[in-house]
C-alpha cells in the first residue's frame, strides 16, 4: 500500500447564502491518478481551490494534511512550494509572449533587475522535452494550437517542481487526438512517481487513467471507487454522479417526420478574414431537410465552425463564394440581422465570447436578438420580457433563482440554456448549433438533447456541429463529416459508426496531402 | 429583510447615500447656508452643462468605457460660432440654435464615423478633436471676447437676471407659484405613472416585485422633487436652463431603459461578439453614441455662452472631465455595459454640491481641484472594491 500524499478531512465551505462543500474527504496516494468527477456546480473546482489555497487557511473549515504535515496555505504561492499545481480549465497563458517566458513567468530565472534568458529558454526547452514539445521556446504562444497550449501549462507545473498535479478539465478544448496524448502523457508521469488529480467531464477518459475515481455531488464526497476492485464503467459513474441511472444518454426522437429540403448550402467556399489567401471552407455543399437533425464531425479546424458563421449572415471569412438556399430560395444574407430575418440562428460554441452578455441578467439575454418582439415602436415592454424569460426559463428548466440574475453567475449548463432560449425566441427554421453540450454534465447534456428532439418535432431544422464523436452519433439522423475545409463524407445514421468516421477523416487527409 | 438583501439594497443606494452624507456635511460647513433658496438655483444653473454633457458621455462610456475627451472644445467651437453667428451675422436666434445644434451633430458624425467604421480608438480621434475644435474657436474668435447681446437667446437658454420661467400665475414677491405648481404637477404625474405601471402588471399577471420598496421610493423621490421646488419658489424661480436639464433627462433616461437603441448601448459594452452575432449593427451603435454627444456638446456650448453672455475661445476647457468624473461616481463601469441616467445625475449632483458647499467654505481653488480628484477615486474604488465583495 502506498502512502497516502494527501488527505482532505470534513472539508466544509460556505459562501453568501450557500454550502459549496460539506463534509468533504479526499485521500490521495502517492503515484497515483485520481479523478474527481461530478456535475457543473457539484464542487469540484471549489474543492481544488482549497487545497491550492485559491480559498486561504480560514476560510474553509476541515484539514488539509499533505505529506504528513497539516497544511495552512494562504495563497497559490503557498501550495506551489509544497509542490502543489493546480491547471485551471481556463488556460492562463499570455498570447503574445514566447512559451519560455510564459513558463517561468512570475517564477523568472537569474535576478529581480536582470532576467537571465538563456537559462530561461535553456530550462524551458528541458521541461518541453518531458511533455513531447519540439517547438523553440521562443514562439510565441499564438502561434501554437490549443492542443500544444496545454502541454505548455503542463511544462510549466513541471517547471514549479510539481509533486501533485491537478488538472481542472484539461481536455476540454482539445480534440480526440490531442486528448488520447495528453492522457498517454499523465500516465507516463505517472510511472515516473507523479501524483495527478484530475478534474474531467469526460468519462471515457476517466476509465482511460484513473486509477481512482471520487465523485462528488452537491458539495459532498458520495464514493471513491477503485480500480481492479469496483466496476468503473461509463454507466456506473453516471449513477454515482446523477444519483440515478441514466437509462439511455440520448432521448429517443418520437416520430420524426423528416420533411422536405429546408436549407441548402451549395459550393460554398470561404477564406480566412486576415491570412487572404487560405481557404478555410472548400467547396462545401451541405442540405437539410425539415425535422432533421444533421451532425458535422471533423477535428478541430477543420472549418465546422467557419463554415457555420460565414452561412450566417457572413459572419466571418472573406471572399465568400457559394449559393444558399432557404426554402427552395436563393437568398443573399448580408449581416447577421439579414440571417435572423430569414429564420437562421447560429448558437455559437463560445458562449462566453460571442455568446452571451455576462454581467447582465438572463431576462435581457433571452430577448437580445429578438428585441422586436417585446417592443413596439423601438419601446421595450419591460414586463413582456420579463414573462418571456420566465416561459423560457420554465421551458428550458433553468435553474436560477430569478430571471434578473445574471448569467455570469449561472453553472455552464445553465448559461447554454440560456443562450438556447436566446436563440429559441428569434424562432428560427433551422438552428445551427456549434458544440452544444460542450463542458457541461451529463444531466444537462441530456436536457439539451431532449430541447433539439423537441425542435425537430416542431418542424424545425438542426445543424449540430460536435467534436464528440457518441454525441454526433446517438443524436444525428445524418452525419457529414468536414476535414480540412472539404466534406469528406456523408455518412446514414444506421451506417455511421466512430470508426468509419475517422476513416473518412484520414482518407480524406492523405488525399490532400 | 434579511441581511443579504440589505447588502444588496445598501449597494444598489450607495452613492445616493454618500450624497447625503455629503450634502449633511456642507449644510453643517457652511452654516446651511448650501441650502439657501439663492444657493439651490446657482447649484442647478452652475452646473447644467455637467449635466448635458455627462448623459450623452454616459452613452460613450456604455459602448465600453469609451470616452469622448472633445467636448470641451466643441461646446467652446459651437459657442463661438453661434457667437458669431448671432452677434456678427446677426441670424435670428431661431435659426442660429437650429445651426448650432445641427454644427454640433455634424462634428459629432464626423468623429463617429472614424470611431465606428474604422475603429480608430475613441481615444485618440477625441483627442484629435479636443486640439482642433479648441484651435477653430481661437481663430473664429480672433482670440478675443464676444459679448452676447441677445436678450432672447440668454434668456432662453438660461444666463443672465431674467433667466427664469415667467410666472404667469402672478405670485407678486412672495412664493413663486409656477414653480409650486410645476413641482406638484411632477409628482402626481410620476405617481400616476407609477401605480398605472402596477396595476397593469397585477392586471395582466406579471411579477410585481416588491410592492413596499417600490412606494417607499415614489415617497422619497415626490419629497425631493417638492423641496427642491419649494426652494425654487422661494428664489426666483425655475431657471430655464433646469427645463433644458430636464428635458435631456428625461429623453434620455427614457432612450437608455426603454428603447431598443438604449438596449443596444449596453449590450455592446456587455459582450460586442455577440451583440453582433444576434443580428445588431454595432457600427450603428457606435456612431449614434459619438455623433449624439456632438448634438449634446452643442447644447451644452448655448447654455455656456447664455450663461456668460458671451464666447470666449477658453470657455469649456476641463468640461470633459466633469462630465466623465460624474458618470463614474455616478456608477458607471470604467468597461462598458454598465451605468444609468439616474446615476450620472446623481454623479453630477455630487460634484455639483462640492463645488458650491467649498466655495461656500471659501476653500482655496487649488485645495477645491484635490478634494474633487480624491472624490471621484474614492467613488470609483468604493464601487470596485464592493462590487469584488459582493462576487
Amino acid at each position: 500500500m502506498a502512502k497516502i500524499l494527501l488527505e482532505m478531512k470534513n472539508i466544509t465551505k460556505t459562501f453568501p447564502g450557500v454550502k459549496a462543500l460539506d463534509n468533504v474527504n479526499l485521500k490521495v496516494e502517492e503515484g497515483e491518478i485520481h479523478a474527481l468527477v461530478g456535475e457543473n456546480g457539484a464542487g469540484k473546482s471549489t474543492l481544488m481551490n482549497v487545497l491550492s489555497g485559491v480559498y486561504g487557511y480560514g476560510t474553509y473549515e476541515g484539514d488539509i494534511v499533505y505529506d504528513g504535515e497539516v497544511c495552512k496555505f494562504h495563497d497559490i504561492k503557498d501550495s506551489e512550494e509544497k509542490g502543489i499545481v493546480i491547471i485551471h480549465q481556463e488556460l492562463a497563458l499570455i498570447p503574445y509572449m514566447s512559451i519560455g517566458e510564459n513558463m517561468f513567468l512570475g517564477n523568472e530565472r537569474g535576478k529581480k533587475a536582470a532576467i537571465n534568458w538563456d537559462e530561461t529558454y535553456g530550462m524551458a526547452e528541458k521541461y518541453m522535452k518531458q511533455v513531447g514539445l519540439s517547438e523553440s521556446a521562443r514562439t510565441l504562444v499564438k502561434d501554437i494550437g490549443v492542443g500544444k497550449q496545454q502541454l505548455v501549462e503542463i511544462a510549466k507545473a513541471l517547471a514549479k517542481n510539481a509533486k501533485l498535479l491537478i488538472l481542472d478539465e484539461p481536455t476540454s478544448s482539445l480534440n480526440e487526438s490531442d486528448s488520447r496524448a495528453l492522457l498517454d502523457l499523465l500516465l507516463s508521469f505517472k510511472k515516473e512517481g507523479m501524483t495527478c488529480i484530475i478534474i474531467t467531464h469526460k468519462l471515457n477518459e476517466v476509465s482511460y487513467v484513473a486509477d481512482k475515481i471520487t465523485v462528488i455531488r452537491d458539495g459532498a464526497t458520495i464514493e471513491t471507487l477503485v480500480k481492479g476492485k469496483d466496476d468503473l464503467s461509463e454507466d456506473r459513474i453516471i449513477k454515482g454522479m446523477v444519483g440515478r441511472e441514466i437509462a439511455d444518454r440520448f432521448p429517443k426522437r418520437k416520430d420524426s417526420k423528416i420533411g422536405d429540403v429546408n436549407m441548402e448550402v451549395k459550393d460554398w467556399t470561404v477564406y480566412h478574414p486576415l491570412y487572404t489567401e487560405r481557404k478555410v471552407v472548400d467547396h462545401v455543399s451541405i442540405k437539410v431537410h425539415k425535422g432533421e437533425v444533421v451532425g458535422i464531425s471533423g477535428l478541430m479546424g477543420a472549418g465546422r465552425t467557419e463554415l457555420a458563421k460565414s452561412v450566417f449572415g457572413r459572419s466571418y471569412g472573406t471572399n465568400i463564394s457559394g449559393t444558399l438556399l432557404l426554402n427552395g430560395k436563393e437568398v443573399h444574407l448580408k449581416n447577421a440581422k439579414d440571417a435572423i430575418r430569414h429564420k437562421l440562428a447560429y448558437v455559437t460554441e463560445d458562449r462566453k465570447g460571442d455568446g452571451l452578455i455576462l454581467g447582465n441578467p438572463i431576462k435581457v439575454n433571452t430577448t437580445l436578438a429578438n428585441l422586436e418582439a417585446i417592443s413596439s415602436h423601438s419601446v421595450i415592454d419591460k414586463d413582456k420580457e420579463y414573462a418571456v424569460a420566465v416561459e423560457y426559463k420554465e421551458k428550458l428548466k433553468t435553474k436560477c433563482p430569478t430571471v434578473e440574475q445574471n448569467v455570469g453567475n449561472l453553472s455552464g449548463g445553465n448559461q447554454q440554456k440560456v443562450l438556447l432560449a436566446k436563440w429559441m425566441f428569434a424562432d428560427p427554421d433551422v438552428l445551427i448549433l456549434d458544440e452544444p453540450t460542450r463542458g457541461i454534465d451529463v444531466g444537462a447534456k441530456y436536457e439539451i438533447y431532449c430541447i433539439i428532439n423537441d425542435l425537430v418535432a416542431a418542424g424545425k431544422s438542426v445543424i449540430m456541429i460536435s467534436s464528440e464523436l457518441p454525441e454526433i452519433l446517438g443524436m444525428s439522423d445524418r452525419i457529414y463529416v468536414m476535414n480540412e475545409g472539404r466534406i469528406a463524407g456523408e455518412l446514414n445514421r444506421e451506417e455511421a459508426t466512430q470508426e468509419k468516421i475517422m476513416s473518412c477523416i484520414l482518407k480524406s487527409s492523405s488525399k490532400g496531402e | 429583510m434579511d441581511k443579504a438583501k440589505l447588502k444588496v439594497g445598501i449597494q444598489k443606494y450607495t452613492m445616493i447615500i454618500v450624497l447625503v452624507l455629503v450634502m449633511l456635511f456642507f449644510t453643517w460647513g457652511t452654516q446651511g447656508k448650501i441650502l439657501l433658496p439663492q444657493n439651490i438655483t446657482n447649484l442647478i444653473s452652475q452646473n447644467a452643462y455637467v449635466f448635458v454633457l455627462a448623459t450623452g458621455m454616459l452613452l460613450c462610456i456604455l459602448t465600453g468605457g469609451n470616452i469622448d475627451l472633445s467636448v470641451g472644445s466643441v461646446v467652446c467651437f459651437v459657442g463661438a460660432v453661434g457667437g458669431v453667428m448671432m452677434e456678427n451675422m446677426k441670424l435670428p436666434v431661431v435659426v442660429a440654435v437650429i445651426l448650432m445644434l445641427l454644427m454640433g451633430a455634424v462634428i459629432g458624425a464626423w468623429q463617429a464615423f472614424w470611431i465606428a467604421f474604422l475603429r480608430i480608438p475613441p481615444f485618440i480621434t477625441t483627442l484629435s478633436g479636443m486640439l482642433v475644435f479648441r484651435g477653430l474657436s481661437n481663430v473664429v474668435l480672433g482670440g478675443k471676447t464676444l459679448p452676447i447681446k441677445s436678450e432672447m437667446f440668454v434668456r432662453l437658454f438660461g444666463g443672465g437676471a431674467n433667466c427664469y420661467v415667467p410666472d404667469f400665475l402672478g405670485g407678486g414677491e412672495g412664493l413663486n407659484r409656477v414653480a409650486l405648481l410645476a413641482g406638484i404637477l411632477a409628482c402626481v404625474i410620476y405617481i400616476f405613472v407609477t401605480v398605472r405601471g402596477h396595476v397593469n402588471r397585477v392586471k395582466k399577471g406579471y411579477d410585481t416585485g416588491n410592492v413596499g420598496a417600490m412606494y417607499g421610493k415614489m415617497v422619497v423621490i415626490c419629497a425631493v422633487i417638492l423641496a427642491v421646488s419649494y426652494k425654487l419658489a422661494q428664489h426666483k424661480g425655475i431657471p430655464t436652463s433646469l427645463v433644458w436639464v430636464l428635458i435631456v433627462v428625461l429623453i434620455y433616461g427614457y432612450i437608455t431603459s426603454k428603447t431598443t437603441i438604449g438596449r443596444y448601448f449596453y449590450a455592446v459594452g456587455g459582450n460586442e461578439k455577440a451583440t453582433k452575432l444576434s443580428g445588431i449593427n454595432t457600427d450603428k451603435v457606435y456612431f449614434i453614441a459619438y455623433t449624439n454627444m456632438g448634438l449634446l456638446a452643442a447644447l451644452a456650448g448655448m447654455l455656456t455662452i447664455a450663461r456668460m453672455t458671451s464666447a470666449q475661445p477658453t470657455y469649456g476647457q476641463n468640461y470633459e472631465m466633469d462630465a466623465i468624473g460624474s458618470c463614474f461616481i455616478g456608477g458607471a463601469s470604467a468597461y462598458g455595459g454598465i451605468g444609468t441616467v439616474p446615476g450620472v445625475i446623481v454623479g453630477a449632483v455630487l460634484m455639483g454640491i462640492i463645488n458650491q458647499g467649498m466655495s461656500i467654505m471659501g476653500t482655496d481653488q487649488n485645495m477645491q481641484k484635490v478634494v474633487k480628484g480624491l472624490v471621484l477615486l474614492a467613488a470609483v474604488i468604493f464601487d470596485v472594491v464592493s462590487k469584488k465583495k459582493n462576487s
